[in-house]
């Protein structure tokens, strides 16, 4: 990829994003209630003048389309506003949100392949046996099973029944990890406490198995189709030719150009794995951007929900970026050409 | 025929492929005999369809799943079809070996040359060079002069590069080079200039035949091109829906074909002719090989055709040796 096509990408970049702040912008400011009304409450105490007071000081006593025009010119500066609720930078309390879910994220995403790759391999290899229709039928089902479901029965089953693995958090209480990168199970590490790193991770395993059953469904699906595919290709064929052992020809030949199109599905499908963070991380209590959003759309802090989602659309729209890119390293013809 | 010191390097008798589809039984491959003889070129001719492909693929075990391959193959007297798969797999690229009619599919795409060629020396090297990290430098030196010997210029510098900055006719050469990597004793060349310019075409198989000639090896050259097979081969098998029509030295077979089924093809073939000569296609097209009739395969487009076709025609030998599977006398005169 050129060093001009990498420009012009990063220049589509500028009318998606503004659409994206003036959809999240408008959704907000259509959506019934009064930020205002919702920090003060029931309090009785307080007077028309102090409302007054605080709507001018959350600036939202301007008229919509300057509203709006102000937070974009201040965007752009990179002073996305003060989240109402925190009274600090929206961009200081979603980056210190932003760890906690790219890890649940990335936990997700190998739990998915962990359980994708090799199920879809063997159900490829053996095609029309038990084991491909067992698996291909789970995995339906898999697809269908809504995230919200599936994280209460799990959190019933494993952790109220069984109590093998924590409810809710990212912690157990009490702990507390002294933050250097964010990332809690880097942390831990760096903190020199194994006990706290397995504590983290107890605390990861339900999570990501909620967010990554139905991102494995779906891989485990193109992992299939794909290697069926690559299986009848010529080159696989004259591989066995050559006498190499089957497991070379399966993983040399065939699974590394079947693995292709599984980045891009990837890539593509990270917009429901963020969507699906959302729903994820505010069943288990994670103390991610999902979760902020949500508390932000319910006490409706308008910059702290609109700059939310430009991250999400900023992340997504890099990992389609990178999934470019992984797309020529896997695959040499478009590298070199 | 041209018979060596010792018996046939590959020996088939009986060889049968099925597909059971949903439609009937398909029978690509219908009870081939055949000898391929030590340092022969042994040229198998026939329409797209005809099992040419299949019955090499069936002798290898390389036919897919439903595939159902009876009868015997041996090859230098062991008896391929009920080997394990084992010992089949050290055989495979070590004493037989087989190319594709086009490099560009049967090369991956994602592994460069030099570890498409070394991985085959690696599979069938002594047990300690079978390293999954860094090359035998003798391995490598082996893979370099391969791709010299088949023409490859600056062979070492171009082991790291991929199989697409090749062009047509060195993906060609570099996938004979992968194939008689570890001197087999049988190269199949499964249409082997179809898939290239006329202008490569020649010199691919100018290529495999001095292959043939510095290792000493058979060739069996399978071609849907009489032209292809007529300059190279020492003999001629004609294929027609599964079946062996004809079978005799090259010359012979095209000079005087007997089966009327070669006499068409060679009729209606412009590369053999002369200019001022008519040509005549062929009626008809081939059969649907599922559930083929009882009789001659070819009596519904044979102009000799008559009742007594109807009936299973066996493969009969003249005085010469020519081989011909035709119930008219003069087929075997």
């Amino acid at each position: 990829m050129s060093l001009r096509t990498l420009i012009e990408r990063l220049l589509q970049l500028v009318p998606v994003l503004l659409g994206v702040t003036l959809v999240a912008f408008l959704m907000m400011a259509f959506t019934p209630g009064d930020p205002v009304e919702i920090m003060i409450g029931n309090d009785e105490h307080v007077t028309p003048e102090q409302i007054e007071r605080m709507r001018r000081d959350l600036g939202l006593h301007l008229p919509l389309h300057e509203r709006y025009f102000h937070y974009v010119a201040n965007a752009v500066t990179g002073d996305f506003g003060l989240s109402f609720y925190h009274r600090r930078p929206v961009s200081e309390v979603l980056f210190e949100r932003l760890p906690a879910t790219i890890e649940l994220a990335i936990a997700s995403l190998l739990v998915a392949l962990a359980i994708a790759v090799p199920a879809g391999m063997i159900a490829a290899v053996r095609r029309g046996s038990i084991f491909d229709r067992v698996v291909t039928t789970i995995s339906v089902a898999g697809v269908a099973i809504p995230n919200f479901f599936l994280g209460i029965v799990l959190i019933m089953f494993f952790a109220v029944n069984l109590g093998w693995l924590p409810v809710s958090g990212q912690t157990p209480s009490g702990l507390n990890i002294p933050r250097v990168t964010g990332f809690l199970l880097v942390d831990s590490l760096l903190w020199g406490r194994p006990d706290a790193f397995v504590e983290v991770l107890r605390h990861l395993v339900l999570p990501a198995v909620t967010l990554g059953t139905g991102l494995s469904a779906l891989l485990m699906r193109v992992t299939r189709t794909s290697m069926i595919e690559t299986l009848q290709q010529d080159y696989v064929a004259f591989a066995v030719a050559k006498g190499l052992s089957p497991r070379r020809v399966l993983f040399a030949h065939a699974l590394r150009n079947a693995l292709i199109p599984l980045v891009t599905v990837i890539a593509i499908d990270l917009g429901s794995l963020l969507s699906g963070s959302i729903i994820t991380e505010t069943i288990f209590s994670w103390p991610g951007v999902g979760r902020v959003l949500i508390e932000g759309v319910t006490t409706r802090n308008y910059p702290l929900v609109q700059t939310a989602v430009l991250m999400f659309a900023v992340i997504y729209i890099l990992a389609n970026f990178l999934a470019d890119i992984l797309y020529v390293v896997l695959n040499p013809r478009i590298r070199l050409k | 025929m041209s018979a060596g010191r010792d018996g046939p390097i590959l020996s088939v008798r009986g060889l049968r492929t099925e597909f059971p589809t949903t439609r009937g039984r398909v029978v690509a491959v219908d009870g081939i005999d055949l000898d391929v003889m030590p340092a022969e070129c042994l040229g198998v001719v026939g329409e797209s369809g005809s099992g040419k492909s299949v019955t090499f693929l069936s002798m290898l075990g390389m036919v897919r799943l439903p595939g159902r391959v009876s009868g015997e193959v041996r090859f230098d007297g062991r008896d391929l079809l009920g080997m394990g798969a084992r010992e089949l797999r050290e055989l495979r690229g070590r004493e037989l070996a087989i190319t594709f009619q086009d490099a560009q599919m049967a090369l991956n795409p994602s592994l460069s040359i030099g570890s498409q060629i070394l991985e085959t020396l690696a599979a069938h090297g002594p047990a300690g060079s079978r390293r999954l990290f860094g090359r035998d430098p003798g391995q490598v030196g082996r893979a370099i002069e391969m791709l010299t010997r088949v023409g490859i210029p600056a062979a070492a510098e171009r082991l790291r590069d991929y199989p697409h900055q090749f062009s047509g006719g060195m993906r060609q050469r570099a996938m004979i080079a992968i194939a008689l990597v570890c001197n087999p004793r049988l190269l199949i060349a499964d249409e082997p200039t179809s898939a290239l310019d006329v202008t490569v075409q020649a010199q691919v198989l100018d290529l495999i035949a001095k292959m043939r000639r510095e290792l000493g090896m058979s060739v069996v050259l399978i071609a849907h091109d009489l032209g292809v097979v007529a300059e190279h081969c020492d003999r001629i098998a004609v294929m027609y829906a599964g079946q062996i029509v004809e079978l005799g030295p090259a010359e012979a077979v095209i000079e005087a074909p007997r089966h009327p089924y070669t006499q068409g093809l060679i009729a209606s073939a412009p590369w053999l002719s002369d200019l001022t000569r008519e040509l005549r296609p062929m009626p008809g097209s081939v059969p649907n090989l599922i559930d083929m009739p009882e009789g001659c395969h070819f009596a519904p487009r044979c102009p000799f055709r008559s009742d007594a076709c109807l009936r299973p025609v066996a493969m009969r030998t003249a005085a010469d040796g020519r081989q011909v599977r035709c119930i008219r006398p003069e087929a075997v005169a």
